[in-house]
């Protein structure tokens, strides 16, 4: 766009061509302008092109590099690491952690987005109704959002310890026998599963309740003439009306549960053996888990969890061009 | 008019990007400027967040820099937190004048080539045992000083075990440790509790027992190996030891113990004061070897390294410093404050004419053995992981012992290749 327009909107004639300025007097050469404007431009983006660069693009950047070298202690400190492509990817790739891996990766994040999600909508229709106390209820259901992870994955965790948990000693008193939550290979993921939709369901809570305000209450009148029942309001008119406002958060839950690091090295760190690993869990595993770090390796798993991440990006931005279109 | 705001506004935007410039040169002329302390000040760099300026500790390490004529300037991090900052600083060529660095981790910093060795600043070693100074030593090279040593026992509580009928006295080979913990549950009472979590804490704890069978850490799946493992997964199996310890730290373990409800718990020296504190009437007995006799545990604590500078003139007083805070009686109040035991004779016999109860410690002590050693150096990082990968995968039931340690085999060979 031309800066001019911006500088003075009022002169822009309506087919967006800079307003003619053939009766003023003397005043720079068109060229002469031209530049001072560009130079303006430059000089009032820099800032953020720089705080972009230093912040943003170096860090990935650097990532990027780290992971098509081939980094050992000693050249990490000399900055002569050898190039190696992507023998550190196959290297991932060829990984007995991969597979698990990979697999963690997905039900752990499609199992957190399915519940959090229909959870969140339950919740969010449910006080949308604006019952007594029904906001004071909403707010006391943000608390999982305001405490610290440490504090909510420590107490998860000691919730569900084997031998001294709550969970297990009211699944006792009921005459079941208690589960290894934190500790079975069959159960650790399912644990640290649980407490994250715990945690995300007030996410999915607020987004989606600020979408139902956005719904005008006349569709639902105009329905209540018609004889529109509960589930019909719900699934004719509330559901689609919310699906730009469930896009958005189906996509920003994906990359956040794509990441979600703390709680599993809290709860199990990735425990026992692989069997509650995920990609960001091995990731750090292998940069920092131990005393010798292998940066290599494990910014390749950082950057094969940003590509997950794009793809994701990227759909949600052809879904949403078709849904425009 | 126009012209002259057009100017102007041009000229502001400049200005913008001057600052942006000069914030920019800023940030790189502050992290390169680190390295150039002003003179007469040493940095030192502890893994002691826990003590403030007010500290014991602190006062020492200030007052050794008195003495050697220059200011400390002493900065705690977290354990787990110090290994990458010291590894980020020598990137950035600012490394700390001295650093104190857990044991393991010193044969990595040294193959990065961060620490100098003991043969450059000219430090004696002489009087330190061999068997603490061996854990910072890699291809014949010493680099730094042992500030004191802990190491691993079992603290048994005694009542739940003269209720028991187990005389702890008699417990000497694995066989009769286990015979004593059937007594214990046939009593009601708990066994063992330890730390068996996913990091290098579980294979610390596990180690005893690894060595104890006479295993040896570069095969692992030996049949010493299976034993030890076995000998683990069925004390969980049999209801021993409480499944939680799969995820325990040596914390949490612990807490456990001093619930009153363990019979035994694999701990450190460090837990002296707290188990003194408690209501527990304890003792304390060395981990038992397979056949009999005290296992090698693995030996914990800091070694004070002096990493490479830029000036190598500034060695001589980092080595006065090094020595100052090396001396016997800093050993002595150092590692009382610490709850360790000293890494010299000298220091030992202070330490335990001052408190009698150390006495089995210093002999658990003397018998203990570096993780790195055999010069394993840099490979011991990686054999660990797999073998806590092993011990948690056997002690919860998706692999058998002999399995787990075969795998970790496999992944511990190609790592170390």
């Amino acid at each position: 766009m031309s800066s001019t327009i911006i500088e003075r909107p009022e002169a822009a004639v309506p087919d967006g061509r800079p307003a003619t300025n053939a009766g003023l007097p003397p005043r720079p050469s068109l060229k002469k302008r031209f530049r001072a404007d560009q130079l303006t431009a430059w000089g009032f983006i820099a800032p953020v092109v720089a705080y972009l660069v230093i912040f943003y693009a170096y860090p990935l950047f650097k990532n990027v590099d780290l992971s098509v070298r081939d980094y050992t202690v000693r050249s990490f400190i000399d900055g002569n690491a050898p190039f190696v492509g992507f023998a550190n990817f196959t290297a991932i790739f060829q990984n007995p952690t991969f597979g698990p891996a990979l697999v963690h990766t997905l039900l752990f994040t499609g199992i957190s987005i399915a519940f959090q999600f229909t959870i969140g909508m339950a919740l969010a229709v449910f006080f949308f109704q604006n019952f007594r106390l029904s906001s004071t209820l909403r707010a006391l259901f943000l608390v999982p959002w305001l405490l610290p992870l440490i504090v909510s994955a420590s107490t998860w965790s000691w919730m569900m310890n084997s031998d001294s948990g709550v969970i297990n000693s009211v699944i006792q008193s009921f005459g079941g026998t208690g589960i290894n939550w934190l500790t079975s290979p069959h159960w650790a993921l399912v644990a640290v599963i649980i407490a994250n939709i715990w945690i995300g369901i007030p996410f999915n809570l607020v987004i989606l309740y600020s979408g139902l305000q956005n719904i005008s209450t006349d569709i639902y009148e105009a329905a209540s003439l018609d004889g529109a029942n509960a589930s019909q309001k719900f699934w004719r008119i509330t559901f689609p009306l919310l699906k730009p406002v469930s896009a958005i958060t189906i996509l920003l839950g994906l990359v956040y549960t794509l990441k979600v690091f703390d709680i599993i090295w809290i709860m199990t760190k990735g425990g026992p053996g692989d069997s509650s690993t995920t990609f960001a869990i091995w990731s750090y595993q292998l940069g920092f888990g131990s005393t010798l770090p292998d940066f290599s390796p494990a910014a390749a798993v950082g950057n094969l969890l940003i590509v997950i991440a794009l793809i994701f990006g990227f759909l949600y931005l052809r879904v949403q061009k078709r849904q425009d279109a | 008019m126009i012209s002259f705001f057009r100017r102007k506004r041009a000229l502001t935007a400049l200005a913008g990007l001057a600052v942006a410039t000069v914030a920019l040169t800023g940030c790189s002329t502050g992290s390169g400027g680190g390295s150039s302390a002003a003179k007469g000040t040493y940095t030192f760099w502890d893994p002691y967040p826990q003590f403030d300026a007010s500290s014991a500790w602190t006062k020492l390490v200030e007052k050794c820099g008195t003495e050697a004529g220059v200011t400390i300037k002493r900065t705690g991090y977290d354990t787990s937190d110090l290994t990458s900052k010291a590894l980020l600083a020598g990137q950035q060529g600012n490394s700390p004048d001295l650093l104190l660095v857990d044991n393991p981790v010193v044969s990595t910093l040294a193959d990065a080539g961060l620490l100098t060795d003991t043969s450059e600043t000219k430090t004696s070693t002489s009087d330190i045992e061999a068997n603490i100074l061996a854990a910072g030593q890699v291809d014949g090279k010493t680099y730094g000083v042992p500030i004191g040593a802990n190491t691993l026992a079992l603290y048994y509580n005694k009542k739940i075990l003269s209720a028991a009928g187990v005389d702890a006295s008699k417990i000497t080979t694995w066989d009769s440790l286990t015979a004593a913990l059937a007594k214990v549950k046939a009593d009601g009472k708990k066994g063992i509790t330890f730390s068996a979590i996913g990091t290098e804490e579980g294979s610390f704890q596990f180690l005893p027992w690894y060595w104890g069978s006479g295993a040896d850490l570069t095969k692992l799946d030996s049949s010493d190996a299976a034993s030890a493992l076995s000998l683990w997964t069925d004390w969980v199996d049999k209801g021993y030891a409480p499944n939680s310890v799969i995820n325990n730290t040596q914390t949490t373990s612990w807490q456990e113990f001093l619930t009153g409800d363990f019979a035994f718990s694999e701990n450190g020296t460090w837990q002296l004061a707290g188990v003194k504190a408690s209501k527990i009437d304890y003792g304390i007995i060395s981990i038992p070897a397979k056949a009999g006799g005290a296992a090698p545990a693995p030996t914990g604590g800091e070694f004070l390294t002096i990493p490479v500078q830029k000036d190598s003139a500034r060695y001589a007083v980092s080595k006065k410093i090094q020595s100052c805070l090396t001396s016997t009686a800093n050993y002595v109040s150092t590692d009382t404050t610490l709850s360790y035991v000293a890494p010299t004779k000298a220091a030992q016999e202070k330490q335990v004419a001052a408190d009698p109860d150390l006495e089995p410690w210093v002999t658990a002590v003397g018998d203990a053995k570096g993780r790195t050693s055999d010069n394993l150096g840099t490979k011991y990082p990686k054999i660990s992981e797999q073998l806590w990968k092993a011990v948690q995968n056997s002690l919860s039931g998706s692999q058998t012992p002999d399995a787990a340690l075969k795998q970790a085999q496999t992944a511990a060979a190609a790592a170390i290749k």
